[in-house]
């Protein structure tokens, strides 16, 4: 397996089956099925490939591993070029695991179009593996913003009511920041004359260029975490989507930001990264803070959930742009966590979703009497996006909160009070949907969960547990990256020592 | 062999169509009306060889007829993309001609001749050479707008573009012999001669500029740029659809490629005096494209305003003023022509109980009645809104480099900008086909020659990106090829 293109594999895998199901022809009902087994078996194939990465990676390293390289625009430096480091391997692997999860979560609740809902699923997966893994500026920005295509048509095909609104809204925000980091792309590679991502990183950028490259990032990646106040897009994308498009949205897609501001923004611009961290840190407190309040207020689950999405995203921007060894990698384990927890959650209300159709939390209450399973799964995913000692929400927080404590004592002061709101939220949730008498007589009937979702669920229980307990296993895959992007940091701080930030804004140099 | 046959040699292309149209004429004069599919389809038979012996000719670098007119790599690039749209818009119209009884031989024959006057632009090497051909596309132009003499909106189209046409005509004229008069020449290498001696320090003489001004007021009318553009939506609304299609990709590819030898040759060293109109021109027609076309519910019209924006796009490679600015320029022409061609194929499907169809309404639920016509139609919207992996993205991604290296800056925040609101339509039309409910089916079968120009032209659209190198090498070939001379 040594010298298999292993990365390409598993990002084209998906499409191979997307062709396939193409191809599908016959009665509705038949291709139906057959359209659901080939993604399920697509997407399973491509998770059990993955799984080599997970093996043969190197730990304890810093260096790009799997690299592959070919030529692609000949004569413009622009290569087609491949390769995971620490900080990356992670998310291929809970991209190519939270997508057989979609398929069978999908099983039942799609009904129409069912062979277009598959192959935007496998084309969706693609995308989201080959982002994590280009190693090309160009071949990164393909992928970003190619991912909006295939989730768009999902909000818009399969969504809710005011899907056709939500979608337009998820794309054309999306796309208005993307256009920004498309310019500065180009800059970039004026500036150096390559897209490579290595060469960028260690190209040291002047000091005048970087404050509109970063600003320019900033656009596109904050929108995407979504930072506030340009998160409004994400709570009516969520509502709208099915529930697997909410699943990606919220366990992958958001992950695009952040991963965006540690694999660009902080190594190729440190000088910016430094002047502007006031900034960051005041846009991550207000999203803790202010997003937790409203999401108190909600009356619809996914909105609550997707407000709560804004809030842990608020943490990771915090715990990147303390540019310290524990706040990074709480950065970086509280987006895993989270992509774990929140997709998981998403299922929970999709379960009930499926029963009932209506997310309103006021249509539900006394669920524990009909639903045990269901109440035991919700109150541990629950629990795990409070960060209960045990869950993998808590390992995230920790961490960030102290990375935080090293900087910034009020910005770590008021991010744990944003936290304590997160449990207020979450815990109301639970108790009016869970608890209580059972008073809605169509309730009366709802049925527990069935193996089926039960066995999308198994998964991500073993995982947040085992990030809880221990999470060593995934500290140890990142934090030589983690390390190395610290020491670069402090290294380019240092050299340039008689600038100071006046220089950033001075447009000739 | 002799000078004349030596120049024969270097217009054999031209002078191959011309003789070809003429005897299609004469066949349609004699055989009468029974003769049009006949000679439609010779029509494009006959294009196919003009595309041929362009395409592999392999015929060395010259110019003929005393430097009127010039052969080189850049011309032979665009002329194929000019021929390459003619023939596909012939192909896609016959299906239109015969259910629209649109059966004159006419038709097909003024293509021809619009097609070689375009053939003509491309290759100008004089203001002369350049008018002539420039009149010859735009006089075959108007009638075909008017083709359907017995359809009110027909004939305005036709009316409308004929007397707007005549205006630019004449402000091209005008500007042509100021620039005669103060430079004392009309060939471009001679102009460039001049204008280069002038140009170290000095500023050209100022009836020069306005010659200038004039000159690029008559081309931008021609690419239909803002702010003269006012013809396109009603002149595309009005004309038959397969002449919309024509409209659209030819002569629009074939007016660039005048504009960039005119700006680049002969007035390459004034790119100071001229940057900043095309700056303008480039801004303006970006917003128009982007915003005029929001509020459009005729998807002809719609289309109107997206080439305008199109064009201001293509014209910020212009604006770079470089050899890399004008390669971006190329390219994009070249994904530009496919994306409309292609377009303008799923126009032309959009038919029920035997009537034309032009309103974005009529595309509900289209991926549900017809989805192999909606899927391509989605691939070019998105392609058009420069989503990646999709070409249309690669064509932005060079002006916009072209730009960024020029320093631009203004202007490509500005072009991003509007591309996100031009983005806005596109996806309108993706909405109505795939998220609305589904109305009544289109017609029956779109035909054979119509699938096969729907797969070709949304397979280059869709894998473009796996081997940029086809396309790209071309074009730059063609760059260098223009810059050189």
């Amino acid at each position: 397996m040594d010298d298999w293109p292993i990365l390409s594999l598993v990002t084209f895998l998906p499409l191979v089956g997307a062709v396939f199901i193409l191809g599908i022809r016959g009665e509705a009902e038949v291709v139906a099925r057959n359209a659901r087994y080939v993604a399920l078996w697509t997407s399973l194939a491509t998770f059990i490939m993955s799984l080599f990465i997970w093996f043969n990676f190197e730990r304890g390293t810093a260096d790009y591993q799997f690299m592959e390289q070919a030529t692609w625009f000949p004569g413009y430096n622009i290569d087609y070029k491949m390769g995971v480091d620490g900080i990356s391997m992670l998310f291929v692997m809970l991209s190519t695991l939270l997508t057989p999860l979609c398929v069978i979560a999908s099983w039942d609740a799609i009904r129409v179009r069912v062979k277009e809902y598959m192959i935007a699923f496998l084309v969706l997966e693609t995308l989201m593996v080959g982002m994590f893994c280009a190693q090309d500026f160009l071949l990164f920005y393909f992928f970003y913003e190619g991912v909006l295509i295939p989730m768009f048509l999902i909000i818009g095909i399969w969504g809710g009511e005011r899907r056709v609104y939500s979608a337009f809204k998820f794309f054309l925000f999306t796309l208005a920041g993307s256009v920004l980091l498309f310019l500065a792309l180009l800059a970039m590679y004026f500036e150096v004359g390559t897209t490579d991502i290595q060469t960028l990183t260690a190209h040291g950028f002047p000091a005048s260029m970087q404050t509109w490259l970063w600003l320019a990032m900033f656009a596109s990646f904050a929108v995407k975490v979504p930072m506030w106040p340009v998160h409004t897009w994400l709570p009516d994308a969520h509502v709208e989507a099915p529930t697997a498009g909410s699943v990606i949205l919220a366990g992958v897609l958001l992950k695009m930001g952040g991963y965006g501001f540690i694999r660009f923004s902080l190594p190729m611009l440190p000088l910016a990264s430094e002047f502007f961290t006031p900034l960051m840190f005041t846009l991550s407190v207000m999203a803790i803070i202010y997003t937790s309040l409203v999401a108190l207020a909600q009356e619809d689950m996914k909105k609550l959930i997707a407000y709560s999405s804004v809030a842990h995203m608020g943490l990771v921007t915090l715990g990147t742009f303390t540019i310290t060894q524990q706040g990074l990698e709480g950065a970086i384990f509280q987006m895993l966590s989270h992509g774990v927890v929140s997709a998981a959650l998403f299922l929970i209300v999709g379960v009930i979703y499926d029963r009932l159709h209506t997310r309103l939390i006021a249509r539900y209450d006394g669920l524990v009497e009909r639903m045990p399973v269901y109440s035991l799964m919700f109150m541990i995913f629950m629990l795990a996006s409070v960060g209960l000692p045990g869950t993998s929400g808590f390992v995230g927080e920790f961490l960030v909160l102290v990375g935080i404590f090293q900087v910034n004592t009020l910005a770590a002061l008021l991010a744990t009070g944003g936290m304590i709101l997160g449990a207020a939220y979450m815990l109301y949730l639970y108790r009016r949907v869970i608890f209580g008498v059972m008073t809605k007589p169509d309730l009366k009937a709802i049925l527990d969960m069935s193996p089926r979702e039960i066995l999308v669920f198994a998964p991500l229980l073993v995982l947040v547990f085992w990030m809880g307990i221990y999470p060593m296993s995934f500290l140890d895959v990142f934090s030589a990256s983690v390390a190395n992007i610290v020491d670069l940091h402090q290294a380019a701080l240092l050299q340039a020592p008689g600038r100071s930030f006046a220089s950033l804004f001075s447009l000739s140099q | 062999m002799t000078a004349i046959s030596l120049d024969l040699m270097t217009a054999l292309p031209e002078l191959t169509l011309a003789g070809l149209a003429m005897v299609l004429l004469m066949l349609g004069v004699f055989r009468g009306k029974e003769s049009a599919p006949a000679i439609l389809g010779l029509s494009v038979a006959s294009l196919t060889i003009v595309f041929f012996l362009i395409s592999l000719g392999g015929r060395p670098e010259a110019d003929a007829f005393d430097g009127l007119f010039i052969l080189d790599r850049y011309g032979d690039f665009m002329k194929s993309l000019v021929v390459m749209g003619a023939i596909v818009t012939l192909v896609m119209s016959r299906r239109y001609c015969e259910e629209e009884r649109l059966q004159l031989f006419e038709f097909p024959v003024l293509i021809l001749f619009a097609t070689l006057g375009m053939l003509m632009m491309v290759s100008a090497n004089d203001l002369i050479s350049l008018y002539v051909g420039l009149e010859l596309q735009s006089l075959s132009l108007y009638v075909i707008a008017a083709i359907r003499r017995d359809n009110l909106r027909s004939t305005e189209a036709g009316l409308k573009y004929f007397v707007l046409g005549a205006l630019s005509s004449g402000m091209l004229l005008y500007g042509s012999s100021m620039i005669y008069g103060f430079t004392g020449t009309t060939s471009f290498p001679l102009l460039a001669e001049v204008l280069a001696t002038t140009s170290h320090g000095e500023v050209p003489p100022f009836g020069m500029i306005i010659g200038l001004v004039f000159l690029l007021a008559g081309l931008a009318f021609k690419v239909s740029a803002v702010p003269f553009h006012m013809w396109t939506p009603d002149v595309y609304e009005g004309a038959p659809t397969p002449v919309t299609a024509f409209f659209a990709t030819a002569p629009k590819v074939a007016a660039i490629a005048l504009l960039l030898r005119v700006m680049m040759g002969p007035f390459g060293d004034l790119v100071a005096q001229w940057q900043q109109i095309v700056v303008f021109i480039s801004i303006a027609s970006m917003i128009v494209g982007a915003f005029a076309a929001i509020a459009q519910t005729n998807i002809k019209r719609l289309m109107a305003y997206s080439s305008i924006g199109h064009i201001g796009f293509a014209l910020i490679g212009l604006a770079a003023g470089t050899e890399e600015g004008v390669r971006g320029v190329i390219f994009y022409m070249a994904i530009y022509i496919v994306m409309n061609l292609g377009t303008f194929g799923c126009i032309l499907c959009m038919r029920r109980s035997g009537a034309m169809l032009e309103n974005l309404e009529d595309l509900k639920g289209l991926s549900k009645t017809n989805p192999l016509i909606a899927l391509p139609l989605m691939v070019f919207m998105f392609s058009m809104a420069g989503i990646p992996p999709l070409a249309g993205f690669l064509g932005k991604f060079y002006v916009f480099m072209a730009a960024i290296e020029s320093g631009l800056y203004t202007l490509a925040v500005i072009g991003v900008l509007t591309s996100v609101v031009g983005a806005f339509y596109y996806l309108r039309i993706v909405k109505y086909m795939y998220f609305d409910d589904a109305g009544e089916p289109f017609d029956g079968a779109i035909g054979r020659d119509m699938a096969l120009v729907l797969i070709a032209t949304s397979t280059i659209i869709l894998f473009l990106f796996a081997v940029p190198g086809t396309i790209l090498d071309g074009a730059a070939a063609a760059a260098a090829s223009l810059l050189a001379g």
